[in-house]
C-alpha cells in the first residue's frame, strides 16, 4: 500500500533468496529461492511473499463475495454458474428464506436469477459451496451484468472503493462488484457505467486513471 | 575451428534466425496467446481455459488435462498442405504437450481442461521448436501457473559445420541434422531432444551445447516480450 511502485514479475523469476521469507500464494520454494508462477506482482505482508497474477480466469476463494446466475435446480440445491471453471453449489439449508417442505424450491430462485452470495467453503478438488446467511449478500433484480477479467477486479474498485465511487457518482447508478470478474449495473445510465468499467478493464496499466474515467463519463454525457 | 564459415543467409553459426520477434495478446479473445516469428516461421499460438472438461469422462479429479493442437494452415508451404490431422502434427502436438506438461502446475486446477492451439502460418523449418517457445508464453499470457518458462530453438550440422536455428534450405542439405531442442533454463531439464541422421556423440554434444545457448538468448527475448505487454512495474 505505501509503495506506489510494484514489479512486475514472470513465471520462474527469483523473488528472494533466504529461508526467512515464506512463500504464499502465487510462488512456489525450491530450496532457499521463491519463484513465481504467474505474470503478476509481488505483494509482500510481513515475512510472507505473495505474487498477484495479472490475468487469468477466477479461481474460487473461501469468503470471496461472488455474482453467479443459477444455471440449474436439484431437489435440495441449486446449481450456480460463478464465472469459474467450476460450478458452485447452494444448498436450502444456506438460505435466507423459510422452506416449506411441500413446495418446489424453483420457487425460490429459478433458473436464471441473480444472486451476490459467499463462498463458504472450497475443497480440495475445487467443490464450491455458497452461502446467502451474511449481512451482504442478497439476491439481485433488474440490472446489467457485465464480465470483465477477475484479475482486474482491484483495479475497477479502486484504492478504497474510490473508481467505483466515482463511476457511482458521476453515472447515478448502484452497481455490485463479484471478486469473479463478474459486475451488476443498475440504473438509469447502466450503459454509460459499463462502458466506463470496461475502460478501465482496458486501460487498467494507465496512471491516473481515477481522473481519466471521469473525464470519459463527462465526454460522454 | 574458427574457419570463416558465412550461411546461405549471410548469418554466423551461432546466431538466431533475423528477424527473431516475439508479441503477447495476439488473440484478444483467448485467456492468453502468443506470436513467434523466426525469420521466415509464423506460429501463433492460444490458450483457453482453465474450463470445463468437454467431455466429462475425461475429467480428472487431481489435475487438469493439457490439451495441445498442432496444425499447419494450408498455404503455409510452398505446395498446399492437405488440411486436417496427420501422423506428423499428431506427433508434433504430444510432443509440444508432454514437453510443457513439465513446467504446468496441473495440480493447481483440478476437474478443469486446458486447451493449446498452435497454428503455423508460415513454415520454414524450426516449426515445433517455435511453436512449444509460443505456447509457453502463450500459459503464461493466460495467467496459468507455472514452474518456468520453456525457450525452444534447434541446432544442427550443416555441411560439417554445428549452426544453429537451421532454415529450411539448411536442413534439406545433404547429410545436415536438425536437432530440436529444449530446456528448463531454472532447473536444466531438457523436456525436448528429437535427432535423426547420423553423428559421434561428440558432435552431439557440440549440437546440444548450441542449442542450449539459443534458448538462453530465446528466454532473454520472452522476459522482454512479457515486459513489454505488462510493464516492468505497476503504479498503485
Amino acid at each position: 500500500m505505501g509503495e506506489s511502485k510494484r514489479k512486475v514479475v514472470y513465471p520462474g523469476e527469483i523473488i528472494y533468496e533466504g529461508i526467512d521469507a515464506l512463500p504464499g500464494l502465487g510462488v512456489y520454494r525450491v530450496e532457499e529461492k521463491i519463484i513465481s508462477k504467474h505474470i503478476g506482482v509481488v505483494n509482500k505482508k510481513g515475512r510472507i511473499i505473495n505474487v498477484v497474477p495479472l490475468n487469468g480466469v477466477y479461481m474460487p476463494k473461501q469468503d470471496d463475495f461472488v455474482i453467479g446466475e443459477i444455471i440449474d435446480i436439484g431437489v435440495n440445491f441449486w446449481l450456480v454458474d460463478i464465472h469459474s471453471p467450476y460450478d458452485a453449489f447452494l444448498g436450502i439449508y444456506d438460505i435466507t428464506e423459510f422452506v416449506d417442505k411441500e413446495i418446489d424450491i424453483s420457487e425460490i430462485y429459478d433458473v436464471g436469477d441473480l444472486i451476490y452470495a459467499k463462498v463458504s467453503r472450497v475443497t480440495k478438488t475445487k467443490y464450491v459451496n455458497l452461502t446467502m446467511k451474511d449481512s451482504q449478500a442478497k439476491r439481485l433484480y433488474k440490472g446489467y451484468v457485465i464480465d470483465v477479467s477477475p484479475s482486474k477486479v482491484p483495479r475497477i474498485i479502486g484504492k478504497g472503493g474510490s473508481m467505483i465511487k466515482t463511476i457511482k457518482d458521476l453515472t447515478q447508478t448502484k452497481i455490485i462488484v463479484g471478486q469473479n470478474g463478474r459486475i451488476w449495473i443498475q440504473g438509469k445510465n447502466a450503459d454509460l457505467a459499463a462502458e466506463a468499467i470496461l475502460f478501465v478493464e482496458e486501460n487498467a496499466l494507465m496512471e491516473g486513471l481515477t481522473d481519466k474515467v471521469s473525464e470519459y463519463i463527462k465526454s460522454k454525457t | 575451428m574458427s574457419r570463416k564459415f558465412i550461411r546461405n543467409d549471410g548469418r554466423k553459426p551461432e546466431e538466431l534466425r533475423r528477424p527473431y520477434k516475439i508479441k503477447l495478446g495476439v488473440v484478444p479473445r483467448a485467456n492468453g496467446s502468443a506470436l513467434v516469428q523466426s525469420g521466415k516461421t509464423i506460429v501463433m499460438a492460444a490458450v483457453y481455459g482453465p474450463k470445463k472438461v468437454i467431455p466429462k469422462h475425461l475429467e480428472d479429479q487431481e489435475k487438469a488435462i493439457l490439451r495441445c493442437r498442432y496444425n499447419m494452415i494450408t498455404f503455409s508451404v510452398k505446395d498446399r498442405k492437405k488440411p486436417g490431422p496427420d501422423k506428423r502434427s499428431a506427433e508434433i502436438s504430444k510432443l509440444i504437450e508432454n514437453a510443457l506438461s513439465n513446467v504446468v502446475m496441473l495440480e493447481e486446477y483440478p476437474r478443469t481442461a486446458i486447451d493449446i492451439y498452435l497454428e503455423v502460418i508460415q513454415a520454414d523449418a524450426g516449426t515445433r521448436v517455435a511453436a512449444l517457445t509460443a505456447a509457453s508464453l502463450a500459459l503464461a499470457d493466460a495467467g496459468i501457473a507455472m514452474k518456468d518458462l520453456i525457450p525452444s530453438t534447434a541446432a544442427g550440422r550443416v555441411n560439417g559445420h554445428i549452426v544453429l536455428d537451421l532454415n529450411k534450405e539448411e536442413e534439406d542439405v545433404e547429410d545436415a541434422i536438425d536437432l530440436p531442442f529444449a530446456y528448463i533454463p531454472s532447473t536444466k531439464e531438457v523436456v525436448l531432444l528429437q535427432m535423426d541422421g547420423i553423428a559421434d556423440i561428440e558432435e552431439i554434444e557440440e549440437i546440444i551445447e548450441m542449442a542450449k545457448k539459443g534458448c538462453d538468448k530465446i528466454y532473454e527475448m520472452q522476459i522482454k516480450a512479457i515486459k513489454e505487454k505488462y510493464g516492468s512495474y505497476l503504479e498503485e
